[in-house]
């Protein structure tokens, strides 16, 4: 049967090409990371992928300021700063002597002008409205810059240490999508699509002597299997991303393996477009927070490793309050609140990107909407699809995504355009005065007010935090247990030896 | 005397009852939802209620499997049937006409062979999303080619027997022979062709399924019910093996049938073998 033997070997081509991996480094100074995300463009300033961050930022481009695994926000490109008595103006000095990987010279014109490019009309990038409080940027001389805003932000200076405000160079800032330029401690090599992702260590960076590692090599492993796989057979040296939490026993009985199991930023929720019907009628979304069951999400999809979440805010932060009982679970009554609404029986699409918590979950609160009358159909895209169609295009009516950067409740306010379709000026008001408010412990009430009130309007259906777990070679050392932020420096990594 | 029937025709007859027959009582009966959820009895061990135990989500496996066979067997037959009826009637044209004609779409079927269904299904998805429509479209379009060239092939021998020479000089036009003589001459080789496309058209909604372009949960297919349990090896390596089993049964019985029916209607061919 020629036929047969031909769809034989397509498919083991097809299985043989996912598994198709050659041996990791065995030496100290190289590191060979999996990553379960392969981003479209390699430039954070213009795409929201978190593996990104993961990969480039910190590594590859620097920002002013950088976060520390406990949250503190350190210097960076800037040494120092210095904040007026109103809070509104900050002089930030600069570091001397950096150099951008393409040999040219870092200075205060270099933040002039990627603050100018985040801020201009056309700017594409993902979190513009970080920087909607900046009234202006002036360079005093090459070592100086002073930032004046025009409200207080009490998150300025954490937000000037993340992705989206890293400090690019004009000459490179075009081609970064494909080639990435920073001042970073690690140089970018080459990506080969749908494979790999190769830094060498930059030998000017100004901590060079503090770095362990020559060479890390980024794999991309989408399927929960290979990654297994990779990892068993140590091709891998970590996964700090572990996409099977199934098998987290298996790695914890290996002596080869460290298992770590941490906390993320990342709020995973089951996101409703509330610009379309039905989830424009907030009666139609508290039916939907209340058919879905936590418990068995976290339970099926995530083999218990993981924190409910009722609201949107990160149980370990400090102003966490505990709305997981706002909607108790009760399949009849969100049956009869479908029905008040007028959308029993209807079908709707639930659009799932190709994460393993995400498609778990899906199926999972398939069922659950099910039973509750509402036949939701699940649809398992590509990441690439998802961003053009759902984020970009917001041309869906349920998602299930992890929003892993920090103090994201700002997503509520960014208005229409925001795949949310969320606009509440109630809402958008409260969020100017979380982030306009100076005094922790007062911002610390305004943030509870918010997760109750998001909680209240049942915007999306909140499930969990996801967890950070990570899968390590003993050797491997340096990496942190919790992620603060959406990057992780491998500057202090090391890998034996 | 009674010839005695083919061993593989037995054998792949026993597979195929099997299967089809499974596949026909899931319409009306499983043991349980296939779909029904019970999280917090995820593997549990075979017993008296769940006769092959549960899955990760406490589904039953039985009940799963039995979906399964009916998913793969409508896929197959959809296929094979919309493949198939549209690479007939392209053979019959392409052999009734000849010339240009012929060469066109013998050309067009070496196109489709060298077209695999993956890829093409990979294309189907990128545009429209994946499901498992797109998966039977996709193998649907490589079986016109194999059945194009089977039927052109069969259909050019009958041409040159008298009995069509005498029909053309009676003045029966092309397509009327084709109707009339042609097809139901090499009706025996289509339907042969036919089975062993079911085994390939199987194979093919199960690996498209693996990958996650076939059948879109919560349906069951035996292609996804292993790819689901890829990660749960160590757990509950039964997971795997079982749906494994069932496309080995199903795949093997209609290939045995094929090869089997092969036998019986070209006895010539098994003589010389």
């Amino acid at each position: 049967m020629p036929d047969l033997s031909r769809t034989l070997t397509i498919t083991t081509l097809a299985l043989s090409l996912g598994l198709g991996l050659s041996t990791a480094s065995a030496s100290a100074d190289q590191i060979v990371i999996g990553l379960q995300q392969e981003p479209t463009s390699l430039d954070p300033t213009a795409d929201a992928t978190a593996s990104i961050n993961g990969m480039l930022t910190m590594n590859v481009y620097e920002a002013l300021t950088i976060v520390a695994e406990n949250g503190e926000v350190q210097p960076n490109l800037a040494t120092g700063w210095e904040v007026s008595e109103d809070g509104l103006t900050y002089t930030f000095t600069l570091a001397e002597g950096v150099t951008f990987h393409d040999g040219s010279t870092f200075d205060s014109e270099d933040v002039l002008f990627s603050f100018n490019r985040a801020m201009a009309e056309d700017s594409v990038n993902p979190s513009k409205a970080k920087f909607a409080t900046i009234d202006t940027v002036t360079a005093i001389d090459p070592l100086t810059v002073e930032i004046t805003l025009s409200k207080q932000d009490a998150f300025f200076l954490f937000n000037m240490g993340q992705g989206d405000s890293i400090i690019v160079s004009e000459g490179s800032a075009e081609t970064n999508a494909t080639a990435p330029v920073g001042t970073g401690p690690f140089k970018f090599e080459r990506w080969t699509r749908g494979d790999r992702l190769i830094l060498v260590k930059n030998p000017d960076h100004r901590e060079a002597d503090n770095v362990a590692l020559e060479r890390v090599e980024f794999r991309f492993i989408s399927d929960p299997a290979a990654a297994t796989a990779a990892m068993m057979a140590e091709e891998l040296d970590a996964f700090p991303g572990f996409p099977a939490p199934e098998l987290l026993p298996q790695f914890e009985a290996d002596p080869r393996f460290r298992v770590n199991i941490g906390s993320t930023e990342g709020e995973v929720i089951l996101a409703m477009n509330n610009a379309k019907a039905p989830f424009d009628n907030i009666d139609v979304r508290r039916a939907v927070a209340t058919a879905i069951d936590r418990d068995e999400i976290i339970d099926g999809a995530m083999y218990g490793q993981a924190t409910p979440i009722g609201s949107f805010y990160p149980p370990h932060g400090t102003a966490y309050v505990d709305l997981t009982d706002a909607y108790p679970h009760d399949t009849d009554k969100a049956r009869e609140m479908f029905a008040e609404a007028g959308v029993e029986g209807t079908t709707m699409t639930l659009r799932v990107p190709p994460f393993p918590y995400a498609t778990r979950s899906a199926e999972i609160i398939q069922a659950q909407l099910s039973d509750a009358g509402i036949d939701a159909r699940v649809e398992n895209v590509e990441w690439g699809f998802w961003i053009d169609e759902v984020y970009s295009k917001k041309n869906y009516d349920m998602t299930i995504i992890a929003h892993t950067s920090p103090n994201d409740m700002g997503n509520f306010a960014r208005g229409p355009d925001y795949f949310y379709g969320y606009d509440d000026p109630a809402f958008n008001d409260l969020w100017e005065r979380i982030r306009t408010e100076a005094d922790p412990e007062a911002r610390d009430e305004l943030l509870r007010e918010g997760q109750r009130y998001l909680s209240d309007q049942a915007v999306h259906g909140f499930l969990f935090q996801l967890p950070l777990l990570g899968v390590f070679r003993t050797e491997v050392e340096g990496y942190w247990s919790s992620s603060p932020v959406v990057y992780m420096p491998l500057k202090g990594v090391s890998n034996g030896g | 005397m009674t010839r005695r029937l083919p061993t593989n025709f037995v054998i792949g007859g026993v597979l195929v009852a099997l299967v089809v027959g499974t596949a026909a009582l899931s319409l009306v009966w499983t043991p349980h939802n296939s779909t029904q959820m019970a999280i917090s009895n995820k593997f549990a061990a075979p017993s008296s209620t769940y006769w092959l135990g549960t899955d990760q989500l406490g589904r039953d496996v039985v009940s799963q499997l039995m979906a399964g066979a009916r998913n793969s067997m409508s896929v197959a037959l959809i296929a094979v049937l919309m493949g198939g009826s549209i690479g007939v009637a392209l053979g019959l044209m392409a052999s009734a006409i000849g010339g240009w004609v012929e060469d066109g779409v013998m050309r067009l079927a070496d196109l489709g062979f060298a077209f695999p269904a993956l890829l093409f299904a990979i294309m189907l998805a990128a545009v429209f999303g994946p499901s498992l429509g797109n998966a039977v479209l996709a193998i649907a379009f490589i079986n016109i080619p194999v059945f194009a060239r089977v039927t052109r092939g069969a259909a050019n021998q009958i041409w040159t027997l008298d009995y069509v020479s005498a029909a053309r000089a009676a003045g029966m036009n092309r397509f009327a022979i084709s109707r009339d003589h042609i097809l139901p001459n090499i009706g025996a080789v289509i339907i042969v062709q036919a089975t062993i496309e079911f085994a390939v058209a199987i194979l093919a909604e199960a690996a498209l399924s693996y990958l996650g372009l076939g059948a879109q949960p919560p349906a069951a297919s035996w292609g996804r019910l292993l790819s689901e349990a890829q990660t749960l090896m160590y757990l509950a390596p039964q997971l795997a093996i079982y749906p494994g089993l069932c496309i080995v049964v199903a795949v093997l019985g209609f290939g045995l049938l094929g090869d089997g029916l092969r036998d019986m209607s070209e006895p010539r061919l098994r003589r010389e073998r």
